[in-house]
């Protein structure tokens, strides 16, 4: 792999963006391109070199990378853009992935990965087309309602259709809710760690980014065989069908008749109104389309209609759209205990027109219906009756975390963490290294997955996939266990740089990425793609540590361990022997 | 002869491989080379519009070419002479359907052929290659 030279010439550009002086410029990071390839290697890179260590999560100093790698506008569903960033949820590194024509869009626009830093003064947009970047003033934008609004003014006033992408930010942002969301291109996301507030501290808007161009191919045979390949195991694949037929929801059932899918604050394991939320049903009866990330034939973005009869008009209706996916639903609809299918679409849709991250969002709620139930807090902080399956209340609510109109609401908007310490209750806060848990209790892998994962995801290391593919064998000692989540994590730093959407995981295996990569100018071998995924793991890992993260600090909530799993209860021997080989073998990982 | 058909765009799911796949006609990634064009009916989930020359018998950008690089195709459309081709773009203002598309790195029209190789590539039915004799 020594003097490789990229194929690609545009693939190394790095647009640099600095909102406080409102100029931007172009340095070509051949180095880095080479070293990490793109995506999450390059992002962790560059914001090593850019992030003030102490930076105000809310403050100019504060840094946020995009990038993209070399499969996207390559090879199918190679649809992803990494955003990395200090994270204003849990003070420490944040990386969000966000698939639409994002990744697409800034390809074509001839970059691989954009920095942007400092704040501006006021309100503005960044329309980034191909060489151009232009400031634009976003101060009528700033304030309004809905995010679907911003979407459609910037797709009205901006050119590129088809070929751009549309970031924006919702009023959550604005006001700086910790766990405020980047709606990318209506129906995806740059969802969690709060990307949404970084860019509303910036006061920046939005994001509009397009482009057309050649990507060079070096070995064009080569590259169309290995195309068709993986295309065809893309279209032929089972888990690519059962994504395109129901979408993530297909999750619901599975988990639910595993006993693992998180209902009513982790009070219990199995939802009765399973069914009703479940991928099948609102497939049946709420669906209205599907459609695709750019350069993914698998089409797993469902969006569901809402009609609605005017109530002072007979025969007047609305239809609006809101997509729904396994995760918002696991955390709006049986974390909440809203088993009416309308009800949860229309909460899910709040969350949208407010852009916040649907995950932290019903969680955070979650947690506050407990804590009123409990007597924590009382309808004075809460201003209305917080109670499993109330859905117009919760959409209500959802609006005070947004408006902070008092003490409970701004301190709900820090997440649950913060909001368990001033309240109580930290015992059934649901969050791991401060960040809202994904919708999975299937045994200690998951929640390991989350207390050690580089961005707290269920998608760092796949601890829940493991938890269910180990219940026929039982579990394996803790420091087994840590291993194989380690080596995960590890692999999953090469194909978050290349950047591949981890739904096709089981398609892009290292010989397949490795012949890929030959075929567009890469001289990897497998074991060197390998050792990129070690070395990106260990630059993550080195900036979290520098950042303040501390494994032997992480908090476990009391309820995960009280809560049976499918793999039994979960014992806190078991999670601490975890934690601590974890430290031990991070920090010698760290040294070596 | 046979012609390129859009059978029904609203199976489109806006995923972009044709696009990609007439790009890849030449061995080269990217979209800059093709000559069929998705984009949204103003938001994805009004679904998608796909536009792509739809082999006129009297094809207006023909009438419009100063310099002759279009000439009529059998079966309809047109044949692309890049030779003759100055650039002018004229032939973007004629077709009604906005259906030639534009190559920014050469200056100049990209015209479908009608070769289908995009219809390979279409999993869900959208496009389809039909005879339509001479």
């Amino acid at each position: 792999m020594s003097n490789m030279k990229l194929f690609d010439p545009y693939l190394s550009r790095v647009l640099y963006i600095d909102l406080t002086r409102k100029r931007y410029w172009v340095e070509n990071r051949e180095d880095i391109f080479e070293e990490y390839m793109g995506g999450v290697g390059v992002a962790t890179k560059l914001l090593q070199e850019e992030l003030p260590r102490n930076a105000d999560t809310l403050g100019a100093e504060n840094v946020i990378v995009f990038a993209v790698g070399p499969f996207n506008g390559v090879y199918p569903i190679a649809s992803k853009t990494v955003a990395m960033f200090k994270s204003p949820l849990t003070g420490n590194l944040g990386e969000s992935h966000a698939g639409g024509r994002s990744s697409i869009a800034i390809r074509m626009a001839g970059y691989g990965a954009i920095v942007i830093k400092g704040a501006s003064d006021i309100p503005i947009y960044l329309a980034i087309h191909g060489e151009k970047v232009h400031f634009k003033d976003a101060r009528a934008l700033w304030g309004v309602r809905s995010t679907y609004t911003i979407g459609r003014v910037l797709r009205e006033r901006e050119p590129g259709s088809g070929y751009r992408t549309i970031m924006r930010i919702g009023r959550a942002g604005e006001e700086l809710v910790r766990f405020a969301s980047v709606v990318v291109d209506s129906y995806r996301h740059f969802g969690r760690l709060g990307l949404g507030a970084v860019m509303g501290s910036k006061k920046l808007k939005a994001i509009v980014i397009s482009g057309k161009r050649t990507i060079p191919i070096p070995n064009k045979p080569k590259y169309r065989e290995i195309y068709n390949k993986i295309y065809k195991a893309a279209i032929e694949s089972p888990a690519m069908k059962k994504y395109h037929d129901y979408g993530t929801p297909v999750n619901v059932l599975q988990l639910n008749a595993l006993g693992a899918l998180p209902t009513k604050n982790l009070m219990t394991t199995k939802f009765e109104g399973a069914e009703e939320i479940s991928g099948e049903k609102l497939a049946e009866t709420k669906l209205a389309r599907r459609v695709a990330c750019a350069h993914c034939v698998v089409a797993c973005i469902h969006i569901a209609a809402i009609r609605e009869e005017y109530p002072h008009e007979k025969f007047f209706y609305t239809v609006r759209y809101v997509s729904y996916d396994y995760e918002p639903i696991y955390a709006n609809g049986s974390m909440l205990g809203i088993s009416d299918s309308e009800g949860l679409i229309r909460v899910l849709e709040e969350i949208e027109v407010q852009g916040l991250d649907a995950m932290s969002t019903g969680v955070v709620l979650a947690w506050a219906t407990e804590a009123y139930m409990r007597g924590l807090i009382s309808k004075e902080d809460t201003l209305l009756d917080l109670k499993w399956g109330d859905w117009k209340n919760y959409i209500q609510a959802i609006r005070y975390i947004v408006k902070q109109p008092n003490e409970f609401y701004k301190t709900l908007a820090l997440g649950v963490e913060e909001a368990a310490k001033k309240y109580g209750g930290l015992e059934f806060a649901l969050s791991f290294g401060r960040n809202e848990m994904p919708g999975y209790h299937t045994g200690p892998g998951c929640h390991l997955g989350w207390l050690i994962g580089a961005r707290h995801s269920h998608l760092d290391n796949a601890g829940y996939s493991l938890d269910q593919k180990l219940l026929s064998k039982g579990l394996p000692t803790p420091e087994e266990y840590i291993d194989s989540l380690m080596k995960e994590e590890a692999w999953r730093q090469v194909l978050t740089s290349l950047v591949i959407c981890l739904f096709a995981r089981g398609i892009y295996k290292p010989d397949i990425v490795a012949e890929a990569l030959n075929a567009t100018g890469y001289e990897y071998k497998v074991d060197d793609i390998l050792n990129i995924g070690w070395k990106i793991y260990k630059n993550k890992y080195k900036l979290k540590l520098e950042l303040g993260f501390d494994p032997l600090k992480l908090r476990i909530p009391r309820r995960v361990l009280e809560v049976p799993t499918p793999h039994g209860g979960i014992s806190e021997e078991y999670m601490k022997r975890a934690i601590t080989y974890f430290s031990q073998k991070i920090k010698k990982f760290l040294e070596s | 002869m046979r012609r390129l058909v859009v059978t029904d765009p609203e199976l489109c799911v806006g995923c972009m491989s044709c696009m990609f796949a007439c790009s890849r006609r030449f061995g080269v990634a990217g979209l800059a080379k093709s000559a069929i064009y998705v984009r949204s009916i103003g938001g994805v989930e009004r679904g998608f519009t796909v536009i792509v020359c739809r082999a006129c018998k009297d094809p207006p950008c023909v009438v419009v070419c100063p310099t002759n690089a279009l000439r009529k195709r059998k079966g309809g459309g047109v044949i692309f002479d890049c030779g003759k081709c100055i650039g002018c773009g004229n032939c973007v203002e004629a077709c009604p359907f906005g259906a030639v598309q534009w190559d920014f790195e050469e200056n100049k029209p990209v015209i479908c052929v009608h070769c289908g190789y995009c219809v390979n590539y279409c999993p869900h039915g959208v496009l389809a290659i039909e005879e339509v004799g001479e």
